[in-house]
C-alpha cells in the first residue's frame, strides 16, 4: 500500500506540512507536494533515498480541469533499491514558474528546455533556459491544450474524417 | 604579443556522421573542442500532441516512427503501458512471441550501430556485413506484419495476427548462425589496431557522472553500472528467461562497444529460448472491451462487424489514473507516461525517449578531445533523431 511504502513514510516523517496527497494506481505511488517545498523534497530524496536517477520530468496541462492549471512530473528511479516513485507538483498559470532542479539532478537541464519550450513553463535559475525542439522564434507553446493542433493559423482541428 | 582565438564551426545538421539530422556548433582551439553546443527538433512532428487527439489503437502506428531502427521495441513499450492502464494480460503465444521480436529489434538496432559506428570511424567493411544480417531481421519484420520498418505489429491484449508456419524456422536459422556473424566482425574490429586507437579512452564518462546526466541502456552498462530493466524491473515475462548482463569497466567506447556485442550474443539465446518454448494457442486476449474481434469473425457475423468499427473508430474507455511503463530498448530506457482522464484519448501521453537524454552527455563525453574523436562519440551514445525530437 502507497501509505506503507518507505520513501512516503520517510517524507511524511519529514516534510509532513508539504505533502497533499499520496496515490497508488496499478502498483506505482504517486506524491503530490507543494511547489515551495519540491526542491528540499527531491534533494531529500536523492541524498536521503538513494533515488540517483531522474528518470524523466514533463508537464501535464489541466486546462479547465483542474484549478491549477499544470501539473509539472518528476519520475525517479533508485538503481541501489530499484524502485520508482513519481513526484508530482502544481503550477499555476498566473505564476508559471517553478524552481530548477539542474542542482540535484543534471539530467533536468534538457528535460526543462523541453518543458519550458512546449509548455512554457519558467524553470528558474535555470542555467540555459532556450527553446529545444521548436526555433527560437517560435510564438506560443504547443503542448498547452489550447493551442491548435494544426498549427497557429489554421483551421482548428474537428476530429479525424469529421 | 600574439593572440589566440577559439573558432566556431557548424557541424551538421547534413553531416554524413551526425545520424540523421543533428547539428553541432562546436567550439574549437586548433582541433581541440572547447565546447558542444546540440540543436535538436528539426524531425519534430508533435507526436505527443497528435497522441491527445487519437484513440490509443491509433497512437500505436505512430510510436513505429520514433525510434525507426527498432520499431517494435516502441510498440511495446507504449503497448505494456497501455496494458497496465487497462489492466489487461496476454496469452503465453503472444507475450513469447512479443520476446522474441523485441529480442530481434535489439539485434537489428545493434547491427545499424555496429554498422554506422564502424564506418564513421574507417572501418567500412563491417558495415556491409552488417547490414547483410540486418535484412534478415527486415525479412522477418515483412514475413509477420507485411513491413520492413513500420511494423505496428502488437495490439492491446495481444498481437494483430498470429505468425505464419515458416517463422519459427527463419529465425531459428537467423539466431544459429548470428553467433558465426558476430564472430566476424570480433574478427575485424577487436584487435585491429586502428579501432583500438579511436576507441579505447575515447569519450569516458564515469559511472556517477552517468547516472547524474540520465544515461540509460548499453551506454551505463559501459560506464560499469549493472543495471538492465529486463532483469531489474522485469516486464513483458522476461523474468522467465535466463540471460546474462554484460558490464564494463573502464567507461570508454571500447567497453561500450564490447557490452553491446556481448548483448546481442545475449539476445540470440533468449530468442533460442523462446522459440523452445512457443506453444499453440490464440495470440489475443478474450477482453472483448479493448480487443479487437478475430477477423473470421468481422468478415462472417454482422456482430463481429459492429465489435470491430466499435473498437477502430470509438476505441475504449480507459480507467482515470496515470501509469508509467519504462522498457530497456536497445537505446536505453524507453519511457511511456499515460495520463488518463478516463475519456478514449490519452489527457497527455509523454514519452521518454532514451536517446534525448543520453545526447545530453555529448558536451561531458567530448570536450577536450579532436572533432574525429566526437564522431566516435556520437556513434558510440547510438542516438537516432527520430525518438530525440518525436
Amino acid at each position: 500500500m502507497a501509505e506503507n511504502n518507505r520513501a512516503v513514510l520517510k517524507l511524511k516523517e519529514k516534510f509532513a506540512a508539504s505533502i497533499l496527497d499520496v496515490v497508488e494506481f496499478r502498483g506505482e505511488v504517486t506524491v503530490t507536494v507543494a511547489k515551495d517545498a519540491i526542491i528540499d523534497i527531491l534533494s531529500f530524496l536523492k541524498l536521503s533515498l538513494q533515488y540517483n536517477q531522474l528518470t524523466d520530468l514533463t508537464a501535464v496541462d489541466y486546462l479547465n480541469k483542474k484549478t491549477d492549471r499544470f501539473m509539472v512530473v518528476y519520475q525517479l528511479l533508485s538503481i541501489p533499491n530499484k524502485d520508482r516513485l513519481r513526484i508530482k507538483t502544481a503550477v499555476t498559470e498566473s505564476d508559471c514558474r517553478i524552481p530548477t532542479a539542474t542542482q540535484v539532478w543534471s539530467t533536468a537541464n534538457w528535460l526543462e528546455r523541453e518543458v519550458f519550450d512546449l509548455f512554457g513553463i519558467v524553470f528558474e535559475n535555470h542555467p540555459d533556459l532556450r527553446r529545444i525542439l521548436m526555433t527560437e522564434d517560435w510564438v506560443g507553446y504547443p503542448l498547452r491544450k489550447d493551442y491548435p493542433l494544426q498549427g497557429p493559423d489554421r483551421e482548428p482541428y474537428k476530429g479525424r474524417l469529421s | 604579443m600574439a593572440t589566440t582565438e577559439t573558432m566556431t564551426l557548424n557541424m551538421g545538421p547534413q553531416h554524413p556522421s551526425t545520424h540523421g539530422v543533428l547539428r553541432l556548433v562546436l567550439e574549437l582551439d586548433g582541433e581541440v573542442i572547447v565546447k558542444v553546443t546540440p540543436h535538436i527538433g528539426f524531425l519534430h512532428r508533435g507526436v505527443e500532441k497528435l497522441s491527445e487527439h487519437r484513440t490509443y489503437h491509433q497512437i500505436l502506428p505512430l510510436t513505429d516512427r520514433l525510434d525507426y531502427l527498432a520499431p517494435m521495441s516502441n510498440n511495446l513499450g507504449y503497448i505494456l503501458a497501455v496494458e497496465k492502464l487497462m489492466g489487461v494480460g496476454v496469452p503465453e503465444r503472444a507475450e513469447t512471441i512479443r520476446i522474441i521480436m523485441a529480442e530481434l529489434t535489439r539485434l537489428e538496432s545493434h547491427l545499424v550501430w555496429i554498422a554506422c559506428h564502424a564506418l564513421d570511424i574507417g572501418a567500412m567493411t563491417v558495415f556491409i556485413y552488417a547490414f547483410r544480417e540486418r535484412e534478415t531481421v527486415m525479412e522477418i519484420y515483412e514475413l509477420i506484419s507485411g513491413a520492413r520498418m513500420t511494423s505496428n505489429f502488437f495490439r492491446v491484449g495481444g498481437l494483430s495476427q498470429d505468425v505464419p508456419d515458416e517463422f519459427v524456422k527463419k529465425v531459428g536459422d537467423f539466431i544459429d548462425s548470428m553467433p558465426g556473424y558476430l564472430d566476424q566482425y570480433e574478427g575485424l574490429l577487436t584487435t585491429n589496431p586502428i579501432w583500438l586507437k579511436r576507441t579505447i579512452g575515447n569519450g569516458v564518462i564515469s559511472a556517477e557522472d552517468a547516472i547524474d546526466i540520465g544515461i540509460t541502456g548499453p551506454a551505463l552498462r559501459g560506464s560499469g553500472v549493472d543495471w538492465d530493466l529486463r532483469r531489474d524491473h522485469s516486464y513483458a515475462g522476461y523474468d522467465k528467461y535466463d540471460f546474462k548482463v554484460p558490464v564494463g569497466e573502464k567507461c570508454d567506447t571500447f567497453d561500450r562497444y564490447k557490452v553491446r556485442l556481448i548483448e546481442m550474443r545475449e539476445s540470440c539465446k533468449i530468442v533460442r529460448q523462446a522459440l523452445d518454448r512457443l506453444k499453440p494457442g490464440p495470440v489475443l486476449t478474450d477482453s472483448p472491451q479493448v480487443c479487437y474481434p478475430p477477423k473470421e469473425n468481422v468478415y462472417n457475423s454482422i456482430e463481429g462487424l459492429i465489435h470491430h468499427f466499435k473498437i477502430a473508430s470509438e476505441g475504449f474507455a480507459a480507467p482515470e489514473g496515470e501509469v508509467y511503463q519504462g522498457v530497456e530498448a536497445p537505446k536505453g530506457e524507453l519511457g511511456f507516461y499515460i495520463v488518463s482522464d478516463g475519456g478514449n484519448k490519452p489527457e497527455r501521453l509523454r514519452i521518454r525517449p532514451p536517446s534525448f537524454v543520453n545526447l545530453q552527455a555529448i558536451e561531458q563525453m567530448s570536450v577536450g578531445s579532436m572533432i574525429a574523436d566526437l564522431v566516435a562519440v556520437i556513434g558510440t551514445l547510438d542516438i537516432v533523431l527520430g525518438e530525440i525530437d518525436r
